[in-house]
């Protein structure tokens, strides 16, 4: 066969895999250790959950309240931990065969807030991202890992502010601090947990943008957990939909976040309602 | 402007001082001995020749009382200090220390019971009280975090303090009802719930600069994973730190550390607590930097408090603990107000 029509055919490893992911809380294998979580004692969150990320993609996670969106993320960087029946392949790999610091150069994750303990300066914050990349216990930055930290700052537009101790920044340069960071560490696969919940609108479009041009680049994608069903339209290729821990609908954007479905899950017909909030802008 | 580390030039001089501290706090006590005499007797004790005329009761002195002592002092404080450090980085609380957390007095009270129960190892007098005061440190911590985590998942400032404050006054009881019923075994309770370091000899100076050494090796070289734990712990697993092993490791080295302390000179209070505070405030939070400092400012701290206590109200001698505690308490209340203002901010 014609190498280029091969090449067409050739199937895409998916960059990762989640098979059946369910996740128990206070159960043997969950030792979630944040706040609050003894309360959920006994509920399952997340139940058979599986989804192919392929290159490229964005995979919008919503949902209600109460959905798992965010302990289905959780479960895919370990923070939760998952029940034996499920699997998460990164790269063909399965997760728990593989080193932390493995992982971490092809997954990275992006909190929704950071109670940062200490007054660092934002160049630290930023440089541990390249933490995956370190040689020895001994070395310090190689020339590759400054220049991944510089261009990280400099994409963020965090330049200017690298001596500044990241108390003094205000939410939405914080995100970027963090965001940045994610990109020191250079990882295929991006996560991401409600990025710009708390932050005003134009932050929030700030990083949207910055993690659309940051997927622009070949074999990157993804995974993130929206509230805004409207972000997600625009920003994301694909969805997948949770009700009560359950996957309702899944697929290309379109399919999913359909009137329909979205009256199923969220008990309100979601269309109409935006429709209405639009008005009121009208004169 | 960035610095990896501490930079020669700021190394160069913490140890320069340290040394200098060191040579003042041999040469001052109940009896001062000129500097230059006090250089050329530890010249000659480290096989150089030195000229000129020694007095004997000098040398004498300065070998077999000041200079195990100075040594003790100086390996304690930095031992102390690297481990406050390295709680308060773990826990990203800026008060935990062994003191604050309970640990020190749980030592304390290993020591105890190995002395009255007669627990030791032939050959190696200290052993027993040694092995015991590790054990209790490291089952403490345990202890103690534990039971904060049973009742506040996120390990916060306030329930942590609070239970290794309750946790160390019920400690406290059980090492006065151990020193009441054996009063004849065991030195004064002020020993061991303030400390000295009077008695030191070369045997305790020795182990501890091996116990610094390995333990305190260990926490140097994991000055990354502790900045990432002190930004966040969460984040820390992102960025593919494996929290799990970290905290274990660390947490262990630091507790069996402050054990080590313990054994030699009772619970000196509130070092690891005071020192890293003030080099924080010096060389920023970046564990690169903060660990070393914090590691020589503790040697200095402590080799100097001790020179207070034993100079200050001389013939009379201070407890060591009592001078440390005096600052380590105002540390702890200034620090605590900043933290909750910044908070309440």
């Amino acid at each position: 066969m014609d190498k280029k029509i091969e090449a067409r055919f050739k199937p895409v490893i998916p960059l990762l895999k989640a098979s059946r992911i369910t996740v128990r809380y206070g159960s043997f294998y969950n030792n979630d250790t944040r706040k609050n979580a003894g309360r959920n004692e006994g509920k399952t969150a997340v139940s058979g959950v599986s989804f192919d990320l392929l290159p490229g993609q964005w995979l919008m996670v919503v949902g209600p309240n109460g959905a798992g969106k965010s302990t289905l993320l959780n479960s895919l960087t370990g923070t939760v931990k998952a029940e034996k029946e499920s699997s998460i392949r990164l790269m063909g790999q399965d997760i728990t065969t593989m080193k932390k610091t493995q992982i971490a150069r092809l997954m990275g994750m992006l909190d929704q807030q950071h109670d940062i303990g200490y007054d660092f300066y934002v160049r630290d914050i930023v440089a541990l991202g390249r933490y995956a990349y370190r040689k020895g216990m001994f070395s310090g930055l190689s020339e590759e890992d400054r220049q991944a930290i510089d261009d990280a700052l400099a994409k963020t537009g965090l330049t200017d502010l690298e001596d500044r101790r990241v108390t003094t920044l205000s939410g939405g340069e914080r995100q970027r601090v963090f965001l940045a960071q994610l990109f020191a560490q250079d990882p295929s696969i991006l996560l991401l947990d409600e990025p710009a919940n708390h932050l005003d609108l134009i932050y929030q479009k700030q990083i949207f943008s910055l993690i659309q041009e940051w997927l622009d680049r070949p074999g990157r994608a993804v995974i993130s957990v929206v509230h805004d069903l409207s972000l997600a339209r625009k920003y994301g290729t694909h969805a997948l939909l949770l009700d009560k821990g359950s996957p309702k609908a899944q697929g290309p954007i379109d399919h999913v976040l359909t009137r329909q479905n979205l009256k199923d899950v969220y008990n309100i017909d979601v269309y109409a309602w935006m429709q209405e909030l639009l008005k009121t802008w009208e004169e | 402007m960035h610095h990896e580390g501490l930079g020669a030039v700021r190394w160069l001089l913490l140890f320069f001082v340290t040394v200098a501290v060191m040579l003042i706090c041999l040469a001052l006590g109940s009896v001062s001995i000129p500097l230059a005499d006090t250089v050329r007797i530890l010249l000659k004790a480290l096989g150089f020749r030195a000229g000129g005329e020694i007095s004997s009761s000098y040398e004498t002195i300065l070998l077999t009382v000041r200079l195990p002592r100075v040594l003790c002092c100086a390996l304690s404080g930095a031992s102390l200090s690297i481990s406050g450090c390295t709680m308060q980085g773990l826990l990203r609380n800026q008060l935990a220390d062994g003191s604050t957390l309970g640990v020190s007095s749980g030592a304390a009270l290993g020591a105890v019971l190995a002395i009255a129960l007669g627990f030791t190892l032939p050959g190696f007098p200290f052993a027993g009280t040694l092995v015991a005061a590790m054990l209790f440190s490291v089952l403490s911590l345990v202890l103690i975090l534990t039971l904060t985590w049973r009742l506040d998942r996120s390990l916060s400032t306030d329930t942590l303090i609070l239970m290794g404050i309750v946790f160390s006054m019920f400690v406290s009881a059980l090492l006065s009802l151990v020193i009441t019923l054996f009063p004849k075994k065991l030195t004064s309770i002020t020993f061991w719930t303030m400390g000295s370091l009077a008695g030191s000899n070369y045997q305790n100076a020795l182990v501890l600069a091996v116990m610094l050494a390995v333990l305190g090796g260990i926490m140097l070289t994991h000055a990354r994973e502790l900045n990432a734990f002190a930004i966040s712990e969460e984040n820390a697993g992102h960025i593919g730190v494996n929290v799990r092993r970290s905290r274990v490791l660390l947490m262990a080295a630091a507790s069996l550390l402050v054990g080590a302390c313990v054994s030699v000179g009772g619970s000196i209070g509130f070092v690891g607590l005071v020192t890293p505070h003030i080099m924080r405030l010096i060389v920023g939070p970046d564990h690169k930097k903060l660990l070393p400092a914090s590691l020589f400012a503790g040697a200095i701290f402590l080799m100097l408090t001790d020179l207070i206590s034993r100079t200050i109200a001389s013939p009379r001698e201070l407890p060591i603990g009592v001078v440390t505690s005096l600052i380590g308490a105002v540390v702890f209340v200034m620090t605590f107000y900043k933290t909750r203002n910044r908070r309440g901010a």
